[in-house]
């Protein structure tokens, strides 16, 4: 029994940082109908890169990820921002064809420059011990406290998402321009400006998931694919149009996978493949679709 | 000096040419009507003059300055307000959202939310509902109020009667003649030729993308605008 | 009176092309008796590439179709085709259009759940059903699980028979999927095709049976796909999970579609002989040259979006593969 709540907490804690891979997936579509395919390559960059940044800061290693994060942020919202201004922008439009051309080939560009500057070798961030604190739950249960982080930093940056959608100016212009365009122009919003700012969020998002990512497991560069695929599985096993509902899916991703490790290794990711084509056959619109 | 006026104004979709070389003006504090059958221009028209399809530099001019080949959301910002064919108003926000879309572009002016609603109560009452749970008449006085958010000098109205019962219809025009009489230049497009000749001062009359008559609106004759709308 | 026309299909560029293709294959299916072995091996690989390219672009350029999952059943025909040979102890040769039927069979099913996910998302769902079969199979030790396993039954075979008749095949391959892409092009389907790529609600309102369409499209693909698949095992003899459903091919044959100009048979063949070229020259440099390559096809799809040929094509008003209608109208009097 005790054996059974482990798994589905760890489950849990483990589709925490699923969700964080998802959020700027979730954006991305449900602004513009963008399919980054990049998506899962821009976060293992990112995760490169705080572990560079970290390197060159000096700091201790309890500090370092932090501030090596703080200034990726910036960075991560201008590349995000000139990335969809001056390239993604051009792609946009009723034919998927272009913007996932585009995506895929830059997926390559990242995954094979970062193996030559990299090389194949596995890295990851050095925290200071963070990845393997822990705390003690009751019945000798415990949960890693950097898991615990990354989920604490899923639910509140799934809070915020939608607060932005919601309640700001920005949110509102967001969902006019992805519900019509045109008359969204005729309000004054410059749609090639607002997109812009979307993807420049997403990209906060990224540099967030893959320096915790970092941070908790190792990456190595032909890591980003595997990563696209958990957040695009969470976006649609919750419910486009729903940062909840992204949060939702990224969570029972995590435990169909946890559920599906404990049973045999070898099925592990398989299990959390089946459960989303499972959700596809059973209900396409996923568990929390925000109707339109 | 117009408020806003066209010069050989002409229009592409492509290769197929929708305007030949349409003159138009209106003078601040007018209300011009612009009719015409379906696919005669007046659509394409506007959104020319909006910016929603590209104008030659030159060929648009408003409040004395080239507007042509501006985009769209630059033009808005000088002061043109569009209430679109068919309302057009964002399903994904609420009636109240939708208002404050239309004042996105802060400019100055006495439209706020509190002086939309006094205009058109309705509204009010439903101002927490999705935008598509309204009826066509509650979405078209939507559609104006969030027009108006925008303080425009100019407002233009495209086929505001459409698929409305003429009881709302008249409703309708009824608040936006209020508007206008406090001086809001306002261009009316629309396919039903009594109900513009009412509202309206002078009138221009369209045929496949070019203008077949002009003139005010009281002196034009049934025949002539027989003639100018349908070319027989 | 009702003018007459005719509706012509053929150009004279067409003809001439036509009499060109058919002089290359014959000199080609000459190679096993005095070309080097090597040639054909880069031919037998080239095929595959050329099949499966071609599957993707019948699926993305007139289907409007984009998947990036056509892998799973390139894998699904190499792995049939090893358990008809290895297990089913049949003659490898004969079980190669086999194990495409397998290929086929599968993708039926298949499509019924990727058909619930439209453009981006239905690109990315392929993908991951790539990735169910091949953690599926990786996890089945009796087809050598993730390590992978050999073709073993040619082995008794002597090498320049297996060699000679692997080409043969793969060069039949080839001209059946050229030959099958312009057969549905030209038909009744391949306006079918055209009118769902430009808008599915106006094909249906036009009479077009969208789903049968797509379906159609979808298995045809997969048919392909598999045959590349089979071929390719055929001639490499050891298959793995990693090799069979790598990404690589849909991005190689997105390359070589794209380059070449989507949309268009021509466009295919500039795109494999570029690519081929490209390969030969460049792929020593490892993994700037796979960078050269994803930068290649951006710049292509926002600079030149109808590909080489594309470009070529409407500059000179070229169609070597007339599958276009065009209406000949009497001269005036």
């Amino acid at each position: 029994m005790l054996s059974f709540i482990d798994t589905i907490l760890q489950g849990i804690l483990l589709g925490g940082l699923y969700a964080l891979f998802a959020l700027g997936q979730s954006l991305l579509f449900g602004v513009m109908r963008l399919t980054n395919t990049a998506h899962g390559d821009f976060i293992i960059l990112a995760a490169f890169a705080a572990s560079s940044l970290a390197l060159a800061i000096g700091l201790p290693a309890a500090a370092a990820p932090w501030a090596a994060l703080l200034l990726l942020l910036p960075l991560s919202f201008g590349a995000g921002y000139a990335l969809q201004r001056f390239v993604l922008n051009g792609t946009l439009g009723r034919d998927p064809l272009p913007s996932l051309v585009v995506t895929f080939g830059l997926a390559i560009v990242i995954q094979n420059a970062l193996q030559e500057i990299f090389t194949a070798d596995p890295r990851s961030i050095d925290s200071g011990g963070l990845n393997t604190a822990s705390l003690s739950l009751f019945g000798g249960l415990s949960v890693g406290v950097l898991p615990l982080l990354i989920f604490a930093a899923a639910v509140v940056l799934t809070c915020s998402l939608q607060l932005l959608f919601d309640r700001t100016d920005l949110g509102r212009a967001f969902r006019a321009v992805s519900d019509d365009r045109e008359a969204a122009e005729m309000m004054g919003i410059d749609h090639r400006h607002v997109y812009a700012l979307a993807t420049g969020i997403a990209f906060l998002l990224v540099a967030v998931a893959g320096t915790l990512h970092g941070m908790k497991t190792t990456v190595s560069a032909s890591d980003g694919p595997a990563l696209l695929l958990y957040a695009f599985e969470a976006v649609i096993i919750g419910g486009m149009g729903s940062f909840y509902g992204t949060l939702a899916g990224g969570l029972i991703l995590g435990v169909t996978q946890d559920v599906g490790f404990r049973i045999d290794p070898g099925w592990g990711i398989w299990s959390g493949h089946v459960a989303f084509l499972a959700m596809l056959l059973l209900r396409p619109s996923g568990l929390f679709p925000r109707t339109r | 000096m117009a408020l806003l006026c066209t010069r050989r104004l002409e229009a592409y979709y492509g290769d197929f040419q929708a305007l030949f070389g349409v003159d138009f003006e209106i003078d601040a504090g007018e209300v011009v009507a612009l009719v015409g059958a379906n696919g005669a221009g007046k659509s394409t028209f506007l959104k020319t003059v909006c910016g929603l399809l590209p104008a030659p530099r030159g060929a648009v001019a408003f409040l004395g300055e080239e507007i042509g080949g501006l985009p769209a959301a630059k033009i808005v910002r000088r002061g043109i307000a569009l209430v679109p064919e068919g309302r057009r108003l964002f399903p994904s926000l609420s009636v109240e959202e939708n208002l404050r879309m239309g004042a996105y572009v802060k400019r100055a002016g006495p439209w706020r939310l509190e002086s939309v609603y006094r205009l058109f109560p309705r509204l009010e009452e439903r101002r927490a509902a999705s935008a598509t749970a309204l009826s066509g008449g509650e979405q078209q006085m939507a559609a104006i109020g969030r027009a108006l958010m925008g303080n425009p000098r100019l407002l233009i109205c495209d086929e505001l009667s459409l698929g409305l019962a003429p009881v709302v219809v008249k409703e309708i025009y009824q608040a936006l003649a209020t508007v206008c009489r406090d001086g809001l230049t306002a261009v009316i497009v629309e396919q039903d030729v009594a109900v513009a000749q009412r509202v309206s001062r002078r009138m221009y009359c369209m045929q496949e993308g070019r203008i077949t008559l002009s003139g005010v609106s009281g002196e034009l004759t049934r025949e002539q605008i027989s003639q100018a709308y349908f070319g027989v | 009176m009702t003018p007459s026309f005719t509706v012509a299909r053929a150009t004279r560029a067409s003809r001439l092309g036509g009499v060109i293709a058919v002089a290359l294959v014959l000199g080609l299916a000459s190679f096993p008796f005095w070309a080097d072995a090597g040639w054909m091996r880069d031919f037998d690989e080239m095929a595959c590439y050329f099949i499966f390219a071609l599957m993707w672009n019948l699926l993305a350029g007139y289907g409007g179709l984009v998947s990036i999952g056509q892998q799973a059943f390139f894998g699904l025909g190499g792995y049939a085709l090893l358990v008809l040979g290895n297990h089913a102890q049949m003659n490898p040769f004969l079980a190669v259009p086999l194990a495409a039927l397998v290929a086929l069979a599968v993708a039926w099913p298949v499509s019924r759940i990727a058909f619930r996910l439209q453009g981006g998302y239905f690109a990315i769902g392929t993908w991951v059903i790539s990735e169910v079969f091949r953690l599926s199979i990786a996890n089945v030790s009796a087809v050598g699980g993730g390590s992978g396993t050999s073709l073993t039954a040619l082995r008794g075979i002597p090498r320049a028979t297996r060699e000679s008749v692997t080409f043969w095949l793969c060069l039949a391959g080839a001209t059946a999927a050229l030959a099958l892409a312009y057969a549905v092009l030209r038909s009744r389907h391949g306006l079918a095709f055209l009118a769902l790529r430009d808008s599915e609600i106006a094909a249906e309102s036009q009479g077009v049976d969208v789903a049968r369409t797509k379906a159609f499209l979808y298995l045809t693909a997969a048919f392909g796909a598999g045959l590349a698949g089979a071929l390719y095992f055929l001639g490499n003899l050891r298959i793995s999970p990693d090799a069979a459903f790598t990404v690589n091919w849909s991005a190689f044959s997105i390359f070589i579609v794209l380059v070449g100009g989507v949309g268009t048979l021509e466009g295919t063949i500039v795109g494999i002989v570029l690519f081929y070229l490209l390969n030969k020259l460049f792929s020593s440099y490892g993994t700037w040259y796979l960078v050269g390559l994803g930068l290649l096809a951006v710049v292509v799809v926002l600079k030149l979006p109808h590909g080489l040929w594309g470009f070529v094509s409407a500059k000179f008003d070229l169609h070597l593969f007339p599958v276009q209608r065009r209406l000949i109208l009497p001269e005036k009097e």
